[in-house]
């Protein structure tokens, strides 16, 4: 608590205190009223001079000036410990509102507590302390056990083991060793590692999630426009609703009926109004449910740009994939090697020996499926003839590596593959010696993604790539996705999008998950643009209006679901509070609900309603 | 011009009359106030002075709620 707030507990106990004690005492008339006054200008003197404040910038219609009409109004019917206890209700709203907000603010900034406040630099054989913001690009920065990696770079020195959860959600360690590129925001967590430095602080990782956290939910929803639209109309409907209500039905009464006017009971029944008019409840837990919603996500490793973008994923029918890199891992791999005659290590060694000196994805992924140090010297002869692939002496034997063309160039004929992948074919020696199927991998928990999904209650899933027909189908059959289209241009892929935004339902949203690259485009022209694996990807950042961390294709379903939880909850509020409200109301107009029901639908649904909606901070299990 | 400014103001409710009584200052193309992070965001339009909008801005904002603060 903080100072305002201590305060404010105190002067609420100890006019609680007093109006307990005073109504023990044997008091009426003019002492009751004397003695009643002080808890009430204990408790609500600066609601008094809001008020008259407010009255003087002609902005009456708001809460204090309620609360001092309503009290004020109760006192002079002699009601003084009504008065007062409303006017100690609302203070005891305001102070748990007050509190509740502080604390669940508190809750999220340390969610996102994933800013370095030092790196460590290396002088003359000690280690100094220093500002992120003040090391350069290039320069040679310590991290011990224990401590968050700073700035973005690539590993020199060291091996170890970094906790990614504050940035991925994910809570299996990653291992990295030398050469391997590192983001800040990490925790090392078992040794010691030197980084080189590749980004200013201001360009990492870690500055960049930072600054979209801080901006997330400053883009609106329409729930919350319309709350804050509804509470501009509803309470100043209901102060003139109070008026009609303390002089119609008296004055009716009293020409057209000839009864007694019964002003003092009608007032009351007016006053009561008035309490229950404050839109805090609604105002209030709205924009939380929203905030606190966006720092659960943020804690499952899924960003998400601003409450409208929560609001539109969790109406998601439709979701577009991108395949390489979204539902693929988006690196090569050999698959298999078929129709050899010596042995598939041997026939390995000489594809991957010709084509060593090349950085082609194939050449890599023929290189690391040998599985041992490849000699370089043993290759004479390199040549590489473009689009067909490479020729070359290995140990003084010719050896051909590449597509069907280049077989048939020089005089070999080779054998179809069933496979769907890219197939490389080897001859050697002049001899066709079979083909190795290199393919990209379906990410793991792609095929559950899907499943998980179509739970989540998406319709409708459509993958577009620009790889081939058969590949394309294949992937899309494994994984069980609907629809799909194939040998796409990054352009077409905007068209193809457009084309199904055009005929979606008015209330649905389509969502494309894209890994960043090359899809820019489709991500921003898309309801929601999704961006995977974003960790180290500006561009994904800037262009996506929600990032996922890792590239786990289940977190889609998982951000969904989230979203969806998160609307439920801010639902709930609005029905519940504007329900019990306009309850009371009724209930206040026939006489039925007195002041004590009327703080209770005011402070009392603010307190349920905001208890409901820091639910959504917690997403555990989803 | 976009600047962001923080605020500090205790409901929710008069949070959106500062974003109404910022919107409406002269100068002001935009305005948005996030009252869970307690900022107020500020379009101004082109060929304002932000500090002297901010100033209005202040002004007004003190005239719908008298107990909020930005920090300029």
């Amino acid at each position: 608590m903080n100072k305002k707030q201590k305060k404010m507990l105190a002067r609420i106990i100890i006019s609680a205190a007093l109006i307990v004690l005073f109504s023990m005492l044997p008091i009426d008339g003019y002492v009751e009223f004397v003695l009643f006054m002080v808890p009430y200008l204990v408790i609500g003197y600066d609601i008094l001079k809001k008020a008259w404040k407010g009255i003087l910038n002609r902005q009456v219609f708001d809460e204090n000036f309620l609360m001092a009409v309503a009290t004020i109004g109760a006192i002079l019917l002699r009601d003084y410990k009504e008065g007062v206890a409303v006017m100690l209700f609302y203070q005891i709203g305001e102070l748990f509102q007050s509190y509740a907000v502080g604390k669940s603010r508190r809750n999220i900034s340390e969610l996102m507590d994933i800013r370095p406040d030092y790196a460590n630099v290396e002088t003359d054989g000690k280690l100094e302390k220093v500002d992120p913001d003040e090391v350069a690009v290039g320069t040679i920065i310590v991290v011990q056990p224990g401590e968050k990696i700073p700035i973005d770079g690539i590993v020199t020195e060291g091996k170890t083991s970094l906790n990614t959860s504050a940035l991925t959600g994910e809570s299996l360690p990653r291992e990295v060793a030398e050469g391997d590129e590192v983001i800040s925001g990490c925790i090392n967590m078992s040794g010691l590692i030197r980084i080189r430095t590749t980004k200013e602080f201001g360009e990492s990782t870690v500055s960049k999630i930072l600054e979209l956290m801080e901006n997330s939910s400053s883009l609106k929803s329409r729930s919350e426009n319309f709350i804050s639209k509804f509470a501009k109309y509803y309470t100043p409907a209901v102060c003139y609703g109070a008026l009609a209500l303390a002089f119609l039905p008296p004055l009716v009464r009293m020409i057209f009926m000839g009864l007694s006017p019964m002003w003092g009971d009608w007032i009351y029944r007016a006053l009561t109004f008035l309490v229950i008019s404050c839109p805090c409840a609604l105002v209030i837990s709205i924009p939380l449910g929203f905030f606190a919603g966006i720092g659960g996500a943020s804690k499952a490793g899924v960003l998400v740009k601003g409450s409208n973008y929560l609001e539109a994923l969790s109406q998601t029918k439709t979701v577009v994939f991108d395949k390489t890199g979204t539902m693929t891992e988006g690196v090569f791999e050999v698959n298999g090697v078929h129709h050899s005659k010596m042995a598939d290590q041997k026939l390995l060694e000489y594809a991957a020996l010709a084509e060593s000196a090349s950085s082609h994805p194939i050449s890599k992924s023929l290189q690391k499926a040998c599985q041992k140090p490849l000699d370089r010297t043993r290759v004479t002869d390199i040549e590489e003839i473009g689009g067909n692939g490479i020729t070359a002496k290995v140990d003084g034997i010719p050896v051909a590596v590449g597509n069907a063309k280049l077989m048939e160039r020089i005089g070999v004929t080779p054998m179809d593959c069933h496979h769907v992948g890219t197939v490389v074919h080897v001859a050697v020696n002049g001899e066709y010696e079979g083909h190795i199927l290199i393919s990209d991998r379906i990410k793991p928990h792609a095929k559950q993604a899907i499943e998980n999904l179509k739970k989540a209650g998406v319709t409708r899933t459509v993958m577009l790539t620009g790889d081939r027909k058969r590949v394309a189908d294949s992937v899309a059959a494994e994984l069980g996705i609907d629809e799909v289209h194939s040998e796409l241009l990054p352009a077409d892929k905007v068209s193809r999008v457009e084309e199904l935004l055009s005929k979606k339902g008015e209330k649905e949203t389509l969502a494309f998950v894209g890994d960043g690259i090359n899809d820019a485009p489709v991500l921003s022209r898309a309801d929601i643009g999704i961006a995977m694996g974003a960790m180290g990807s500006d561009a994904a950042i800037e262009a996506a209006d929600i990032v996922l961390m890792d590239d786990d294709p289940l977190k889609i379903a998982t951000a969904i679901r989230i979203s969806k939880r998160c609307l439920r909850i801010v639902y709930e509020n609005i029905y519940f509070a504007i329900g019990i409200k306009l309850i009371c109301l009724l209930l206040g107009a026939l006489g039925i609900a007195n002041m004590w029901m009327a703080i209770f639908a005011d402070v009392g649904v603010m307190i349920l309603a905001v208890l409901n909606a820091i639910r959504t901070l917690f997403v555990k299990n989803m | 011009m976009k600047k962001t400014y923080k605020i500090d103001v205790d409901c929710a409710n008069c949070a959106n009359k500062m974003e109404e009584a910022a919107k409406a200052t002269a100068g002001v193309k935009d305005a948005t106030v996030n009252f869970m992070m307690l900022k107020m965001i500020v379009e101004f339009e082109d060929g304002q002075d932000p500090k002297s909008v901010m100033k209005e801005v202040l002004k007004n904002c003190k005239k719908v709620e008298d107990d909020c603060e930005i920090y300029l």
